[in-house]
């Protein structure tokens, strides 16, 4: 593989960090609160999908019409019932409930699915590749999650700066309490916004279980590249989340070409010192 | 004339403090009600209670004849009641006209094209529309409070709560809102105000209430409620006993 070449394939590789990062972000900003369970809700998303691919017989990605909305209901349903009672008190609250959901989820997907790696056949769209000249060659997979997650980012900003639900997240994300006297229901606001953040991560999910493999113990890991790229990429700025994403990949590639065992250890490396130069991250919205 | 909003009994103690201690108040619809009492004397906390933001630990709230004691906050602004805060709030991420924006749609359930309406009208009564499209973050202080008007009359209220939207402003800044306020309340609009700025008060509520540790001291004609021994004594600046 060129150099040329692993850049490219670390780009792909970032959008999908990217689209892990987004969710993760989107809970942040609203209601300040870390989902722990993040990585985790990934996986179940796409351990969701098997089942419907094994009862249906279709295409994984056609069997999306049934996962994301079906996530989304799973995390409204979270939010509202069980998390936002854990948002007054100390921050450490969300924390340890969304600690044990990760716990809960990875235990039951053991239970229910064994440790044995799996992954999703989405046939031959997979393993499809386009090459430029005959030095980059690149999946027409990785590519359309690279354009799916600048989608998505695009969608959630408008979603955001155009509809009225839109200003309610950011009036809420402003200032709870204020929000609250101008007639928004905070709950509601919450639980819908961890129904969009989880609906997006198993779109992601479902995604990287045709890319790779998956076992149930793998989405904390997950978590640990979406919050790499969020830092790195500046909170509050979705930009800024793509960026960290892509940076992330490329480490990623980069080190792994470097030697086989170095792919994460760069990723982390590179997260480290973007920290040490711009602990607010790249692209950090700096509110006065 | 009919009673528009009520408080019966209200009793809050925080940490052991009675801070709101057994009060009871009622405002007429179209009146203005005038709030005066030393800082911490529970007048905020008033707000609050009426408001939503504190619940009381006995007491009632009702407000047009019903009981809106366990409402939730959003449901309160709902129904009609508006707040401004003593210390601007904006949502500072966004434009003043989003600001008013979000009080139109979701305060009132209107839809986008008539909320814009909506919008515009609240900055006009606020005397804000010039600053309309600038980030509420970088507004003056004067502006801010302005905004809180604003935000609060596109959720089109009908009783208006105002906390010490006068305070920090300068003579001429003050004379400003005395006027905006003037109009509303000759729109109809039935009004708490608290204030520190007497002489603004004693120009636009037709009734006037002191509070002193939660407790109401004396109400009734604003001016005789200034010169009262009990205001002079406790407010004015008169040695305590
Ligand atoms: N949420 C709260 N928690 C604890 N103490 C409070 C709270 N809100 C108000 N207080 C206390 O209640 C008293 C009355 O406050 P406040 O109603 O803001 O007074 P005012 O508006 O008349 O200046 C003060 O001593 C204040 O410290
Ligand atoms: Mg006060």
């Amino acid at each position: 593989m060129t150099w040329v070449n692993v850049i490219v394939q670390g780009v792909l590789l970032g959008g999908l960090y990217a689209l892990y990062a987004t969710g993760l972000s989107l809970v942040f900003g609203v209601m300040r609160m870390v989902n722990l369970a993040h990585g985790d809700l990934s996986i179940l998303a796409a351990f969701i999908c098997l089942l419907v691919v094994g009862v249906v017989d279709v295409n994984p990605l056609l069997a999306l019409v049934v996962v994301v909305p079906l996530v989304f209901l799973v995390g409204y349903l979270l939010q509202r019932f069980l998390l936002n009672f854990t948002l007054k008190g100390d921050d450490m609250r969300p924390l340890l409930a969304t600690f044990g959901l990760s716990v809960i989820i990875q235990n039951g997907l053991l239970q229910g699915f064994s440790a044995d790696s799996r992954g999703l056949d989405a046939g031959r769209i997979e393993n499809a590749s386009l090459a430029l000249g005959d030095k980059v060659a690149f999946g027409w997979f990785p590519l359309l999650i690279l354009v799916v997650s600048v989608l998505v980012i695009v969608l959630l900003n408008a979603f955001l700066t155009r509809t009225q639900l839109g200003r309610a997240f950011r009036a809420t994300s402003d200032d709870q309490g204020a929000a609250r006297l101008m007639g928004i229901d905070n709950k509601h606001i919450y639980a819908l916004a961890m129904g969009i953040a989880l609906a997006i991560v198993a779109l992601a999910g479902v995604l990287m279980g045709i890319r790779t493999t998956f076992t149930p113990g793998i989405g904390p890991a997950r978590l640990v590249y979406a919050f790499e790229a969020v830092i790195m990429g500046g909170l509050g700025s979705s930009w800024g989340t793509l960026v960290g994403g892509i940076m992330l990949g490329v480490a990623q590639t980069v080190g792994f070409q470097l030697s086989p065992g170095w792919g994460i250890f760069v990723g982390h490396l590179v997260f480290v010192t973007v920290l040490a130069i711009r602990p607010s991250g790249l692209f950090a919205k700096t509110v006065s | 004339m009919t009673t528009i909003l009520e408080i019966e009994g209200l009793r809050k103690s925080f940490g052991g403090v009675l801070v709101t201690d057994d009060l009871s108040v009622s405002l007429q619809k179209g009146e203005a009600l005038g709030v005066v009492g030393p800082n911490g004397a529970g007048k905020t906390t008033m707000l609050n209670l009426i408001g939503g933001a504190v619940r009381p630990d006995a007491g009632r709230v009702l407000f047009e004849g019903q009981d809106i004691t366990h409402l939730a906050r959003h449901e309160r602004c709902r129904r009609g009641l508006g707040r401004t805060y003593q210390v601007p709030r904006p949502f500072v991420g966004m434009t003043a006209f989003e600001n008013v924006l979000v009080g139109a749609t979701h305060g009132r359930g209107k839809s986008e094209r008539a909320s814009y309406q909506t919008a515009v009208d609240a900055l006009e009564r606020a005397d804000l529309l010039h600053h309309a499209n600038t980030v509420a973050g970088s507004l003056t202080l004067l502006d801010r409070k302005r905004l809180e008007l604003a935000r609060a009359l596109a959720t089109e209220p009908r009783v208006l709560l105002l906390d010490e939207i006068a305070g920090g402003l300068t003579e001429a800044e003050v004379n400003e809102l005395i006027e905006t306020i003037r109009a509303l309340r000759s729109e109809g609009m039935s009004i708490i105000w608290i204030e520190h700025i007497v002489h603004a008060l004693l120009a636009v509520v037709d009734r006037l209430m002191a509070i002193d540790f939660g407790k109401l001291l004396i109400e009734g004609d604003p001016h005789e409620v200034i010169c009262s021994p009990e205001v002079e004594y406790c407010y004015m600046g008169t040695e305590r006993v």
